[in-house]
């Protein structure tokens, strides 16, 4: 099985947010960077099929600056064979030319399989994965929790509202990660020692400016001061008047 | 200035988040085409033109009795190259967030996806996201014609202002594709998705043990029929709940008028999958904890006396 796995270096899920003096950005001073969790779930399915195939290589590749080598390198250290980077100034605000310059690497290899993650937890687009599926002209299931796979031939389950979708399809395909579909591992100190040594190569990229342009980073609206209704029991009648008279919710 | 509004049907009955794609919709000015793929006459769509479309077109195709990813991709895609729309509005439900890459890739341009704004400057599109687990808002602005835009479920709440709602059905030529839905394992009948109910009732490890979510599930069934239970990860991980209850960065957004938080600690991955509903409620023993940071209105104390006495109020209201 040769298969494809792109991962995002993105802020740590426990990231304060600090905007940037550009408006724009985020300022990046001390904030710690991790490999996209779901994009977790899809290298760890990768290197389970792999394992179970018995033959064949997994490749992550990740658009990002020089420091995502890290993130590539987490990946080879969880036994991903060898790792590409995408090497940019900054990730693309518009997710159509990330998925551009990430087709554009795939594309020429017979992959059987190309896995991404649900979503970034970062911009939160959820389409790198079927963009670049339909740039390839492969088909796509997104937000796979269970996945079974014979042959050319494979069947997927995602979640939709109240209840789950069984879907065929056939490989190769592009495949997008929820968290249900499997555990994820924890590398071991020889993974560590060994991924210094797997190959990663970096490749300049120019990614275009497309359509998506951001006008402003904005702190959420702050929510306004809650209160304190009371403590036990006896303070729930106070707090159903105020959802009926005050919050209208009742 | 016309906006194509893509509706969602299954089973052949038209999805209520249509009604939220039609709303937002219209809020963009100029005329609302509303486009649903069905196999045949889709139930409830002639609805549509209550929230404001012009237009609705029904797409029929042999492989629409399913959702048929690529082959309804096509369909839109082919729609909105030959209509002169200046924006294309998906629901950013499981459907949406499939579906509208699909189309946007075939158009040649990225998705403004789960937006919960979207306003019109002189001739620009101005979108609002939230990003970074909902700890930051990002304001966008869309140069592509037509602009993809895909909206947060449950943020625009729909109004009514009837339009003609003139029907047209167009059969459409396009093969059924290389991915095909062929079962759906549907969720007990009367169950709701966190995701869609108007009041979600989450639980955590404050729960202490899988059998006392019934204390919330008495309570989602003392709201009639609108309300579903949610949980934190931390009972999904153990088993105690489904992940497809799970409210949070790796589960559901939700944005129901009514969030309660039981014995749930308010950690920011959970925030990132409610902060948005209208009104929150927490019950924590702990003052201290997080929730209350972003709650309305906050009982302190334990849940086992507090949630029993707040399902008899609901159920005399209800009543
Ligand atoms: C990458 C990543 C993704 C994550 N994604 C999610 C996600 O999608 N959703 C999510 O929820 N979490 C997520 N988490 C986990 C999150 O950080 C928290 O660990 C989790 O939300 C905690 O769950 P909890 O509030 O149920 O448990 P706890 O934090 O243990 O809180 C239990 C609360 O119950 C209260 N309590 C106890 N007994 C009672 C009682 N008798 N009456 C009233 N109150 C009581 C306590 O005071 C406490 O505040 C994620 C974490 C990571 C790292
Ligand atoms: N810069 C990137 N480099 C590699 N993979 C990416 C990048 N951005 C997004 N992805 C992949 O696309 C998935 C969805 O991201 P998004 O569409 O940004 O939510 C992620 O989980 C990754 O698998």
């Amino acid at each position: 099985m040769k298969i494809a796995v792109c991962i995002k270096r993105v802020p740590d899920s426990e990231t304060r947010v600090k905007i940037a003096a550009d408006g724009k950005t985020i300022d990046e001073a001390g904030v710690k960077f991790v490999m996209n969790p779901y994009d977790e779930f899809a290298l760890e399915e990768a290197l389970r099929r792999k394992e179970k195939a018995g033959s064949g290589e997994v490749v992550v590749v990740c658009l990002g600056p020089a420091a995502a080598q890290e993130t590539i390198r987490t990946a080879l250290s969880w036994g991903a064979d060898r790792g590409v980077l995408l090497q940019a100034d900054s990730i693309p605000a518009d997710p159509f030319q990330t998925a551009t310059v990430i087709a554009a690497e795939l594309k020429g290899t017979a992959w059987d399989l190309v896995l991404f993650g649900r979503m970034a937890i970062d911009d939160y687009s959820h389409q790198v994965g079927p963009l670049v599926a339909e740039l390839l002209g492969l088909p796509c299931v997104t937000a796979v929790s269970h996945l079974d796979i014979e042959g050319t031939k494979g069947v997927a389950e995602r979640e939709i509202e109240g209840g789950i979708e069984v879907v065929n399809f056939s490989l190769p395909a592009v495949l997008t990660t929820d968290k249900s579909l499997n555990e994820p591992r924890l590398p071991a100190l020889k993974g560590i020692m060994a991924a210094k040594k797997k190959p990663l190569e970096v490749k300049p990229v120019q990614a275009g400016t497309g359509t998506l342009e951001i006008v402003a980073l904005m702190p959420p609206p702050e929510r306004k001061e809650g209160k304190i209704v009371g403590e036990g029991a006896g303070a729930v009648g106070e707090l159903v008047r105020l959802l009926r008279e005050e919050a209208k919710v009742l | 200035m016309t906006t194509l509004a893509v509706l969602e049907q299954r089973d052949g009955v038209l999805r209520k988040i249509s009604y939220e794609v039609v709303t937002a919709a219209q809020r963009l000015g100029g005329t609302v085409e509303a486009v649903v793929c069905g196999v045949g006459p889709v139930q409830g769509a002639d609805q549509a033109g209550k929230y404001g479309a012009d237009k609705i077109v029904t797409l029929t195709n042999p492989a629409f009795a399913r959702y048929a990813p690529e082959a309804c991709a096509q369909a839109l895609a082919e729609r909105a190259k030959q209509g002169g729309y200046q924006t294309v509005l998906f629901a950013a439900s499981a459907t949406g967030k499939d579906l509208a890459p699909r189309v946007a890739a075939k158009l040649g341009v990225a998705v403004a996806a789960d937006i919960t704004d979207v306003t019109t400057d002189g001739g620009d599109l101005l979108v609002t996201r939230p990003v970074y687990a909902g700890k930051a808002l990002l304001k966008v602005k869309v140069a592509s014609r037509p602009a993809v835009v895909s909206l947060r479920p449950n943020v625009f709440t729909p109004v009514e202002r009837r339009k003609a709602g003139a029907a047209e059905t167009v059969a459409v030529n396009v093969p059924a594709g290389r991915v095909t839905v062929r079962e759906i394992k549907t969720a007990p009948a009367g169950t709701l998705d966190v995701a869609e109910a108007q009041v979600v009732i989450s639980g955590g490890r404050g729960l202490k043990e899988p059998a006392n979510f019934k204390v919330l599930e008495e309570l989602a069934r003392a709201f009639g029929g609108q309300a579903a239970v949610g949980a934190s990860r931390a009972v999904v991980d153990m088993g105690w709940r489904p992940h497809a209850d799970q409210v949070g960065q790796t589960g559901k957004t939700v944005s129901p008028s009514l969030y309660i938080a039981v014995g749930i600690s308010g950690m920011i991955q959970h925030l990132a999958g409610m902060r948005t509903s209208k009104v929150i409620v927490a019950i924590n023993k702990d003052k201290d904890a997080p929730i209350f940071k972003v709650a309305d209105y906050g009982v302190v104390g334990d849940l086992f006396e507090i949630v029993p006495k707040l399902t008899e109020e609901i159920r005399k209201l209800h009543g």
